[in-house]
């Protein structure tokens, strides 16, 4: 694998845009595709820098979206506040554990993983480690494809709340939960997008 | 990653990147994302910390219809609080709910501030809570004047009746008993609804009840002090002289006791009474409005014949006012008569006579008499005032005890200076019916059975004998005549039977007869109508309505003459 030649050892650069290949200069800062004009670089431009930052920002937000109650259900005058826990946990406790068990994944186990998977692959990436490499994208792959699976609550928040609208007798609401739930999917799927896998395959070994 | 760009190679068609100056944005600009989240995530942080209020417990017989993380405490239906968390207390006998109070609502957290659960509630006037039907309870909030921070509370189980400051102003009540009231009850005033039932309690010495009343303002100026109030609860049906009466405030009421206050009629002081003023609460309106009792006196009657049907509280009544009513029947043994006189305690108020009463007080003290009740009570008795117990109502026989002048009373000696005092009783007026009775059946017994008998005696024995005299002589001869009668129609019988000549000859004659009948008529008929005919002769043929008046008399005489001719 350490055999492979990278673009830039073949003084190649590729666009990411509209991939066009061009030669490699030297001052590539200031580089551009001389096909559609967007900025040439070698690796995403601060990748790591711009990852991390999503990353935590969405972990800001991950906290009130848990605290904070997503959906407020009224129904015959009985007003029910629930975060998305208390949700799983109704829906538990009434018993459809099934229903529970994939809101309690697609609200907490996968954004969980999410920051998970996303740090081990940046620390590992920062490391130039080659340990795993193989895995390591394929778990940036996975993290890639789950990303707009991991919107369920808010779909189901807004679609309740266009479709459960009679007044006195049923009603959702969303609350400020849900919105800050949606921005921490949104800012792990950005965060992810941020993240050029082929750090993974910088490594120390390669180099040398 | 080295910046020595290597020489293509064999890719010398390959383009060249464009190389210009532009301007660029610093990689470190996104780190502001998690700034800005933090600040956020921070921002709720402080305002959830900011809105706190301070944290409660009140403690509740039960938690029915309270639930954690839901239940809200409202003041005025402007939610101020949540229940937190719902436990028991240690010694099970009820729970304490945590209450977290928003921060504009610290002022709740004070010594005199109540809590109570609102649930729905029926009866005592209506129904209440019933929105909470549909939303589940929420406790309610009154917060006092105190500003002494207080964190523990007993929650009250009934709403209070009074909200801390409503206008208005709370009067007490005294009474033998509660009856039908419960806190909440309606107080009305000329049957408008201006106050209710705020509290009651036992009296310290278990001799009555005091129950606490609120009027609303402005209605509160309407009590004054010489304002009567009386128990309104159930229905009043009286069956008197003009029918019968059914009196009720209202159909809650009925189901939930009330008081009603009016002023007396007539002129009375009608300054507003003072907050917390206190009052007589009567049994019912009548009794209510009466004039002032004053002072009571205590009578005593003593009666020598039956008083079945005279109960305890029935009235005592001079000239048909109500002046007082029994208190106490007791047998009494009389062993000189040997007799069981029944001894009457009855309590009269001499002050309900009003201008009666001032009147003859006034003339006694004009006579420098003692003004004494006794006193002028020996005057009526000598005029013949005696006690009568009559009957009241003829249904039910109930009796009631009569002041009344009687004419022609034997003289009887009054007592001034016997305590209680004792009024001298005539018979009433079922006695003197039963008089009446005896007298007739004195009369009755007057008359002279045995002779009656003697005489009637006599003639059935005369009787007898003639009958005998009928049977022997009379009865013989009689049969002896009825046989021969019987020959006599025999042979009658026989010449009259339908296949014999003489009736068939008989048949014919009648027929004839007929018709010489209706010749006879149609001549007197005509002749009626044309008595010239007797000179002149009959005219030719009459006119054509003239003969429908003639013919129409004829068929009915033909027509039985038909039947019969054609039988034969
Ligand atoms: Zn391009």
């Amino acid at each position: 694998m350490s055999s492979l030649p990278r673009a830039h050892e073949l003084g190649l650069i590729g666009c990411h845009v509209c991939g066009l290949v061009c030669r490699d200069v030297p001052d590539l800062h200031d580089a551009t595709c001389p096909r559609c004009g967007a900025a040439l670089h070698r690796r995403k431009l601060g990748s790591f820098a711009r990852t991390w930052a999503l990353l935590i920002a969405a972990f800001f937000f991950y906290i009130p979206a848990n605290v904070l109650p997503i959906m407020r259900t009224v129904s015959l005058g009985d007003v029910d506040d629930n975060t998305i826990l208390s949700g799983v946990l109704e829906l538990w406790v009434k018993g459809s554990p099934d229903l529970a068990i994939i809101v309690f994944t697609a609200s907490i186990v996968v954004p969980m993983l999410k920051f998970l998977a996303m740090s081990l692959l940046l620390i590992s990436a920062h490391r130039r480690t080659a340990w795993a490499q193989r895995q390591r994208a394929k778990l940036y792959r996975l993290v890639e494809f789950i990303g707009y699976w991991s919107m369920l609550d808010v779909f189901v928040v807004a679609l309740l709340t266009a479709l459960v609208q009679f007044g006195i007798l049923s009603l959702v609401e969303p609350l400020p939960g849900v919105v800050f739930f949606g921005l921490t999917v949104v800012l792990t799927m950005l965060a992810s997008m941020s993240f050029d896998p082929r750090l993974i395959w910088d490594s120390k070994e390669t180099h040398d | 990653m080295t910046d020595q760009p290597k020489p293509p190679q064999g890719h010398s068609d390959l383009p060249e990147p464009v190389v210009r100056q532009r301007r660029r944005f610093s990689a470190s600009a996104i780190w502001l994302v998690p700034v800005l989240a933090a600040l956020v995530g921070l921002s709720l942080v402080i305002n959830a910390w900011v809105q706190a209020g301070p944290t409660i417990s009140v403690s509740f017989q039960t938690a029915s219809g309270l639930e954690a993380g839901k239940t809200p405490v409202k003041y005025k239906n402007v939610v101020i609080g949540k229940v937190t968390s719902i436990r028991l207390s240690k010694d099970r006998s009820h729970v304490i709910t945590r209450i977290s109070l928003e921060k504009n609502a610290e002022s709740f957290a004070t010594k005199d501030t109540r809590f109570w659960v609102v649930r729905p509630r029926i009866g005592l006037g209506g129904v209440s809570g019933i929105d909470t039907l549909l939303s589940g309870a929420f406790i309610g909030a009154d917060v006092g004047e105190s500003k002494d921070a207080e964190d523990e509370f007993t929650g009250l189980e009934t709403p209070p009746a009074i909200t801390h400051g409503a206008p208005g102003k709370s009067f007490a009540l005294h009474s033998d008993d509660l009856g039908s009231l419960d806190i909440g009850s309606p107080v009305y005033f000329r049957r408008i609804q201006v106050g209710r039932v705020a509290s009651y309690e036992l009296d310290r010495d278990g001799k009555g009840v005091s129950v606490q009343i609120f009027i609303d303002s402005p209605n509160d100026g309407f009590v004054t002090k010489s304002s009567r109030f009386w128990n309104a609860s159930g229905v009043d049906v009286q069956l008197g002289a003009n029918g019968l009466k059914l009196n009720t405030q209202s159909l809650a009421t009925v189901l939930a006791g009330g008081v009603a206050f009016q002023d007396p009629a007539g002129p009375h002081d009608a300054t507003p009474a003072a907050e917390d003023a206190q009052f007589q609460l009567f049994n019912d309106q009548a009794t209510a409005m009466a004039p002032p009792d004053g002072e009571p006196r205590y009578i005593r009657m003593r009666f020598d014949h039956s008083l079945r049907g005279l109960a305890i509280d029935a009235p005592v009544e001079f000239q048909g006012i109500n002046i007082g009513r029994v208190v106490s029947i007791n047998l009494d043994y009389d062993e000189k008569a040997q007799r069981f006189p029944l001894v009457v305690g009855a309590v009269v108020y001499p002050q309900r006579l009003g201008r009666v009463h001032d009147k003859l007080v006034a003339i006694a003290q004009a006579r420098g008499e003692d003004a004494d009740l006794a006193q002028m009570m020996g005057k009526l008795v000598e005029h013949g005032l005696r006690a009568q117990a009559r009957s009241g109502n003829l249904l039910t026989g109930q009796l009631y005890i009569a002041l009344d002048f009687i004419p022609n009373a034997p003289k009887v000696d009054f007592d001034i200076n016997a305590r209680p005092m004792q009024i001298p009783t005539a018979p009433g007026s079922f006695d003197k019916l039963q008089e009446q009775l005896g007298v007739i059946v004195d009369k009755v017994q007057k008359i002279p059975f045995d002779s009656i008998g003697k005489h009637l005696d006599q003639t059935l024995a005369d009787l007898d004998g003639t009958l005998k005299q009928v049977n022997g002589k009379v009865l013989p001869e009689f049969h002896n005549t009825l046989k021969g009668a019987q020959q006599t129609l025999g042979t009658a019988n026989n010449a009259l039977s339908s296949d014999s000549p003489l009736q068939q000859n008989l048949g014919a004659t009648m027929q004839e007869l007929q018709r010489a009948a209706r010749s006879l008529r149609v001549l007197t008929d005509y002749l009626g109508g044309h008595p010239e005919a007797l000179i002149r002769g009959r005219k030719a043929d009459p006119a054509p309505p003239k003969p429908t008046p003639v013919d129409t008399p004829t068929p009915p005489p033909s027509g039985p003459s038909q039947p019969k001719g054609s039988k034969p």
